[in-house]
């Protein structure tokens, strides 16, 4: 990095008397990417700086400080201010700010991660605490790559807000430190929110059907066949982002064939996607189609309009994950009963119970590995994870968090409390497929768009599907420019 | 006095060259360095590839998909726009039926009316353009659909943007209606300064309305039209034709690929993949593109410049 900034230093003197000349000559130089030019050029996406002299230096270690936290220390904190809104954070910055009344933190919440946020890390001097998250996250796999990440393990294992006798992993809820992993043990992300994947339906629509939730595919169609013939649709999903339909399709997916099939898809085995339990989820879910049991124009239709048409009750079910009670809270009627429910299995002789469900992490949270209070970063976390805020980001935002638990004593909306009752039937059998994080481009773009909406919108048979979508998957594990990944 | 010519220039041409340098040719070769890197976009570390991600790109099915769109935008759009807009700036400043006592060329009636309503579209935001239209595409209660369904066509209910065979003529057929409008204006202008003693002259000579539109219009607004035609393609390859499928289509992008732009996948790349490097290379063919569309229309349209 030294010589490199002395290079901009120098260049930039040099460039401050150019004559016409001297313009054109350089500029004919540059052309031909002429050697001297380039430690110029490389300056531009790195402007030095960062050096470990910055950081803060370690504070005291004490019970109530087991991450050692530089007491007077500046936190710099900044949030994605999305769906959740701020003020749970704001809250949990007081917390802070009370533990250490000599530090100052600078806490700001934008939508534009990316852009805020891109160029400090490009200069070396990222937050000490981000909430990655939003359209404009930044690609985790490449920051892990990268070496950009604080590994958040001394987080994990210093003593929990609450409890000193336990340590911070130890409250968390299925999955959450399993996802913060990319390869072997280091923890790189520390997700929030905890978010329900399912099948989301009105509990009074289905009531007024004389109906319970199916629990074999061949109760679903007779469900949707009753729907049918009032004039109602059985199915909807986000048809311009045909990466919704996985929510439950995954799981089910699990569910038949058993863990080992999503772990072979998320690992690009080949012919992963050619498993007999796969070919009958997709069978399953294009007969919605065939007998008409699918909202006609579904897939013209953007995540707000067909959850629009869902709470108007053109629709019964809809794949979706529990951000949908916030988002659509203002078209869903009062009487509405919303709940969730684990996708509907084949049959008896499904691998997994029924109840198998997918449940996972959301809103990533980073510590940069530059950061200059690394350990405040982390201590703000430790703060976000007691109960008391747990149940205030709870409360306030109608999701879950990380922390387990955390939901005594508050009145939850019925979409939270279905929630709540589907992970506790679920138990141990939570799916937490990975591709959405890893390879979003397949993920979305490919498997998504190409593959499952087409099928969804009957312009492939799942035979065709399968084929296509194994050869995309193919193509990504071949492909050298993105960072493969494993269960471990 | 010679000699200090050059200095009094140099002078002058300083400051906007050297603006010019450091906002438009530095970004430009910047980028075209950064291609030749594996740069993240993520973070300060990159090393050198050579012409890897070229290669990659010549293999990339998607690249050449967005390309082929690019290119359709960029022919299609012109064309389209550009027609109606002449059509539309003829009726309305030369198109009209003569009345008695008027003056010998008029536009057809209530033109000023028409002239404001043409440019209505431009002052919206693209933006905002593109999320009306996304709503009147809306197959299951968009207003085309609910149209259709209120005249009695119930069969016909077409996906629209949720259609493969559709989509891209859904996105090209919004932006041909907010463009419009600016050329009608522009033609309008161009049209205006022609001397009125030409059209009498035709007229004299019995030329009906679509002779006059070739004879005597078009050959004169000629130069307007070229500029016009550059323009709306730089338009349709650039940042209107990715605003527009970014807001409004399936993925976006899709369904199945089948809207997807260049700058759309510059986009995606850089800011949603990581792979910044390979985003610039992407945009370095854009570039080439942008700049060999430019050159063939100024060279299939250079025409003697008639003065008048």
């Amino acid at each position: 990095m030294g010589s490199h900034s002395e290079n901009i230093g120098s260049d930039k003197n040099g460039s401050a008397g150019v004559g016409r000349r001297d313009l054109i000559k350089r500029s004919a130089a540059l052309g031909l990417i002429s050697v001297p030019t380039m430690s110029f050029l490389s300056a531009c996406a790195s402007s030095g700086g960062g050096g470990d002299e910055d950081k803060a230096k370690a504070g005291k270690k004490t019970a109530k400080n087991p991450l050692a936290v530089n007491e007077t220390a500046q936190l710099e904190f900044v949030l994605f201010d999305g769906g959740f809104g701020k003020e749970y954070a704001e809250d949990a910055v007081k917390i802070y700010e009370k533990g250490f009344p000599g530090a100052k933190v600078k806490f700001s919440a934008t939508q534009k991660i990316q852009s805020t946020l891109q160029p400090r890390f490009n200069q070396g001097t990222p937050p000490d605490l981000i909430d990655n998250s939003g359209a404009e996250q930044m690609d985790m796999g490449v920051l892990v790559g990268k070496k950009q990440l604080a590994d958040l393990t001394p987080l994990l294992d210093a003593a929990s807000y609450d409890d000193p006798n336990k340590k911070v992993r130890d409250t968390l809820r299925p999955g959450i430190v399993e996802m913060g992993q990319f390869d072997g043990d280091p923890v790189w992300i520390m997700y929030y929110a905890y978010t329900v994947y399912g099948v989301w339906y009105s509990q009074k629509a289905l009531d007024s059907l004389d109906a319970t939730y199916p629990e074999t595919w061949d109760q679903m169609l007779a469900v949707c066949e009753k729907a049918k013939k009032k004039g109602i649709a059985g199915w909807t999903y986000a048809g311009k982002y045909p990466y919704y339909l996985p929510f439950s399709l995954y799981p089910m997916i699990g569910k038949v064939g058993g863990r080992e099939v999503l772990d072979a898809i998320d690992n690009l085995e080949p012919n992963a996607w050619k498993h007999p339990a796969v070919k009958a989820c997709f069978d399953a879910y294009y007969e919605l189609y065939k007998k008409g049991y699918v909202l006609k124009g579904t897939p013209g239709l953007d995540h707000i309009q067909s959850q629009t048409a869902w709470a108007k009750g053109k629709a019964l079910f809809i794949p979706n994950g529990s951000w949908v009670e916030n988002e659509s809270a203002n078209v869903i009627p009062a009487d509405f009963d919303l709940a969730v429910s684990a996708p509907t299995g084949i049959d008896s002789s499904d691998k997994m119970p029924f109840g198998t469900i997918w449940a996972s992490g959301g809103e990533p949270f980073i510590v940069p590995a530059k950061a200059k209070n690394a350990a405040g970063g982390m201590e703000q976390l430790r703060i976000m994870l007691s109960e008391a805020s747990s149940k205030n980001f709870t409360a306030k935002v109608k999701s879950l968090t990380a922390y387990n638990g955390g939901t005594d004593g508050i009145t939850l909306t019925p979409g939270l409390k279905s929630g709540v009752a589907a992970l506790d039937k679920a138990g141990e059998n939570v799916v937490n497929p990975r591709l959405q994080d890893w390879y979003v481009q397949l993920q979305k773009e490919k498997i998504g768009v190409s593959g499952l909406g087409e099928m969804m919108a009957g312009r492939l048979t799942p035979a065709e599907a399968i084929k296509k979508i194994q050869g995309y998957a193919d193509e990504a594990a071949k492909d050298t420019s993105i960072k493969h990944y494993k269960h471990q | 006095m010679q000699h200090g010519k050059y200095r009094f220039i140099v002078g002058f041409l300083a400051l906007p060259l050297g603006l010019y340098a450091l906002f438009v040719v530095w970004p430009f070769v910047q980028s075209i360095y950064y291609s030749f890197t594996d740069w993240t976009g993520l973070s300060p570390e990159f090393k050198m590839v050579g012409l890897d991600n070229y290669r990659r790109m010549l293999d990339d099915e998607i690249f050449w998909k967005s390309l082929r769109h690019s290119l359709m935008f960029a022919v299609v759009l012109p064309l389209v726009t550009i027609s109606l807009a002449l059509f539309f700036a003829f009726m309305i400043n030369v198109g009209g039926r003569r009345r008695k006592g008027g003056p010998v060329i008029s536009g057809v009636r209530g033109s000023s009316f028409y002239k404001i309503v043409y440019f209505f579209p431009q002052v919206l935001s693209i933006a905002i353009v593109a999320l009306l239209f996304a709503f009147a595409y809306n197959p299951d209660s968009g207003a085309i659909n609910s149209f259709f369904r209120g005249i009695g066509l119930d069969g016909l209910q077409p996906l629209w943007l949720g259609d493969p065979d559709l989509a891209l003529w859904c996105v090209m057929a919004v932006l041909v209606w907010s463009t419009v409008g600016f050329f009608v204006v522009l033609f309008s202008a161009g049209m205006a300064s022609i001397p009125a003693d030409l059209y009498e002259a035709a007229l004299l000579d019995g030329a009906g309305r679509a002779a006059t539109f070739f004879r005597i219009t078009l050959p004169l607004l000629w130069d307007t039209v070229q500029s016009g035609w550059v323009y709306m393609g730089i338009l349709a390859l650039g940042a209107e034709s990715f605003a527009v499928v970014q807001i409004m289509t399936t993925g976006p992008g899709g369904p199945d690929y089948s809207t997807t732009v260049m700058v759309l996948y510059v986009y995606q790349k850089a800011f949603r993949d990581g792979q910044a490097a390979y985003a610039t290379t992407i945009g370095v063919a854009l570039l080439i593109v942008t700049l060999a569309f430019a050159a063939v229309v100024m060279r299939l349209g250079r025409r003697e410049r008639l003065e008048y």
